[in-house]
């Protein structure tokens, strides 16, 4: 995997609360055994008019011509709630999102962005009010995402974001987490054999 | 230091600590075959192997038909990931239970029934609704696919420590009030994201006075208010249930992990982020009117307007989950008829709560113009439930008696509803389309499922 520092990119709106991954990535599509093939059904429910996705929802966000090649995505609160799908992160990273920024994310899809280095920044929901507002202005608006930093700038605006600091140095570094699990192999053993008899 | 169980399950099991985070060990790792092919090719493809197979075991549930015990029932896709879990178990040497197994079922009924589930364990699936095994005072939780190759590859994970909620429910819960009532009406009072970040432990009179099975209803819907996991400390009533299940200690082993077991509680004076209090007796039968768990409210009461939501984004959700449930605010809950009536689930579909739904199927028979299916949890249940002759009860009235499986409550096989269908379901979302594509869920008790598929409309299940 390689590393995310930083991100220069447009972005789409999708003001709404609680946008859960029955919406992100809908069941019917996670007979796949694989990671790829999931952005054509992102959104499948709202992006189109029918179950073949024929024909195009000309009301959805990032249908409109304007937000075409977007690859930052904004939404609110609770943003990836619901089932634990990592199809989910894997959808938008194939339609080709790369950032997230919410008023808020649920905890499992948070990790899930996380293991697939795809950036979930939150902001307080006064400084997405700015930044839908930027965007829904002028959809060219270019976002630069600066995560040695923790900042996203726009046109006149900087906010400093947080992250914990486990999360930016495994985007950064883009590291195996199972390789570097692996390597504590002693201490699990050790752990191991410690371990409550019935649980052994 | 006062210790809570989470403090104590916890550090029980850090194997190491990586700064702000810690690895941590899991004891159980249960898999199905929707969330784990890109793990086990994750695995393949770095030559890595499973670490300790023995402490992970793998069922179908989520993609199997329920009218049909054939793999390629639910066309090629749904075959494919059968047999893709079939061989990866084989390869890796993870017992599974495929389907026509005995031991066969939905992941989060079948566990706790083997006895896999033990007081103090750590449980992880690929599956939000892992928490369901708190209910034995185990830490469980849902993670993703990458996770469950971390699982595999180590029997560890990274985690930071949650914050932690106790949820106290007191007193006695009223005569027709459920396990299901009570977690509704908690996600109603905290809101659908109101545990982000937390874990819940779940206590109180009316709490302890639950069955092993309906404790499992209410950790089940944790991840509904957002936590992380929800569990109950262990008493005597987990160790009963326990007791004698086929991969529970025994002897020797039993006598030491009940001792260790009984240990499992939060201390006097053990510190909580944050207290929520709930009155058993004000809670009545509930049922969501929108499209997400913490839109809910009682059977007695009226569709809300937006404008009752100070919030603006609540009242933003309302709007709009008023229109996709084509509902106008002030109707009478009552006055809502539905076409569909769903009894199944890793939520409710348990002995009890097929007892439960069968008494009220005895009174009537199922309204014109509704389907109504009952799907048993699991194989084991569906015996049971036929030894009982509770599938009798539901033949006769008119419902149809499933094999055991996820069915509708996510919709990955045949059973899945149409645009404009209403559902009185016993599942645990009513998100948009989850259930079909422009179909509208309403959640509900097993008793009220019932009750609403003989009278075509939700009705108080007291009145009945
Ligand atoms: S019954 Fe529903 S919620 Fe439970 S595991 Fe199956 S699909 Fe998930």
């Amino acid at each position: 995997m390689t590393g995310f520092t930083t991100h220069l990119g447009t972005a789409a709106p999708l003001d709404q609360a609680n946008v859960d991954t029955d919406q992100i990535i809908p069941k019917q599509f996670l007979k796949g055994v694989t990671r790829t093939g999931y952005g054509k059904h992102l959104f499948h429910d709202w992006r189109y008019l029918d179950l073949h996705e024929q024909e195009l929802n000309p009301e959805f966000s990032l249908n409109k011509p304007e937000y075409q090649g977007a690859s930052i995505l904004l939404a609110r609160e609770n943003f990836g709630c619901g089932s634990s799908r990592e199809h989910a992160p894997w959808a938008l990273d194939d339609f080709g999102f790369s950032v997230v920024i919410a008023t808020s994310f649920a905890d499992i899809f948070y990790g899930n962005c996380i293991n697939n280095q795809l950036l979930p920044i939150s902001l307080p929901n006064s400084e997405m009010d700015v930044l839908f507002n930027a965007v829904k202005e002028n959809p060219e608006t270019q976002i630069y995402i600066d995560l040695p930093n923790q900042k996203v700038k726009f046109a006149d605006s900087e906010f400093q974001f947080d992250i914990a600091e486990h999360h930016k140095s495994n985007l950064i570094k883009g590291l195996d987490a199972i390789g570097q699990t692996l390597e504590l192999d002693d201490k699990i053993l050790q752990y191991e054999e410690n371990a409550l008899t019935w649980l052994r | 230091m006062a210790k809570s169980l989470y403090d104590k399950i916890w550090q029980a099991h850090v194997v190491d600590q990586l700064g702000d985070d810690s690895l941590i060990y899991i004891d159980r790792h249960l898999i199905h075959e929707v969330t784990s092919p890109q793990a086990f090719s994750g695995l393949n493809e770095k030559g890595r192997k499973v670490r300790r197979p023995e402490k992970t075991f793998a069922t179908m549930d989520h993609s199997i038909s329920t009218r049909s015990l054939a793999i390629d029932a639910c066309g090629p896709e749904n075959q494919l990931q059968l047999q893709t879990l079939a061989n990866n178990c084989k390869e890796h040497g993870i017992e599974l239970f495929p389907v026509g197994h005995q031991k066969q079922g939905i992941v989060h009924v079948i566990g706790p029934e083997l006895g896999l589930i033990l007081p103090g364990m750590t449980v992880v699936c690929g599956d939000s609704h892992t928490a369901t095994h708190g209910a034995f005072g185990a830490l469980a939780f849902g993670i993703g696919t990458s996770q469950v190759e971390h699982v595999f590859a180590t029997q560890t994970l990274k985690q930071s420590k949650a914050k932690s909620m106790l949820i106290n429910v007191d007193g006695k819960l009223p005569v027709g009030i459920t396990a299901k009532d009570i977690i509704l009406a908690i996600i109603g009072k905290i809101g659908h994201a109101g545990a982000t970040g937390y874990v819940i432990e779940y206590a109180g009179e009316a709490i302890r006075n639950l069955s092993m099975e309906e404790r499992m209803t209410i950790c089940n819907m944790s991840i509904e208010a957002g936590a992380k996991a929800g569990f109950i400390a262990p008493d005597d009533t987990t160790f009963e249930y326990i007791k004698g299940r086929e991969y529970a200690p025994s002897g020797e082993s039993w006598e030491k992990a009940i001792a260790y077991w009984k240990t499992l509680h939060s201390d006097d004076g053990a510190q909580f982020d944050m207290v929520v209090e709930l009155a058993a007796q004000d809670i009545t039968p509930q049922i969501t009117w929108g499209t997400n768990p913490g839109q809910v409210t009682g059977v007695t009461n009226t569709v809300p307007a937006p404008e009752d939501f100070s919030d603006p984004i609540d009242r933003e959700s309302a709007i709009k989950a008023l229109a996709y449930m084509d509902l106008k605010p002030g109707t009478k809950l009552t006055d809502i008829s539905v076409n569909n009536v769903f009894i199944g689930s890793c939520t409710n579909s348990r002995i009890e709560d097929l007892r439960a739904a069968a008494v009220i199927a005895k009174k009537g028979k199922v309204a014109k113009g509704v389907t109504a299916i009952v799907v048993p949890g699991s194989v084991t249940v569906k015996k049971q439930a036929e030894d009982e002759n509770l599938h009798q009860i539901f033949i006769d009235a008119g419902f149809e008696w499933r094999l055991p499986g996820c069915s509708m409550c996510l919709g990955m096989n045949d059973d899945i509803l149409k645009a404009g269908d209403r559902c009185a379901s016993t599942s645990n979302r009513n998100f948009e389309g989850r259930q079909g594509r422009g179909a509208r869920t309403h959640l509900v008790s097993p008793a009220m499922a019932a009750a609403a598929a003989i009278t075509g409309h939700f009705t108080d299940v007291r009145d009945l």
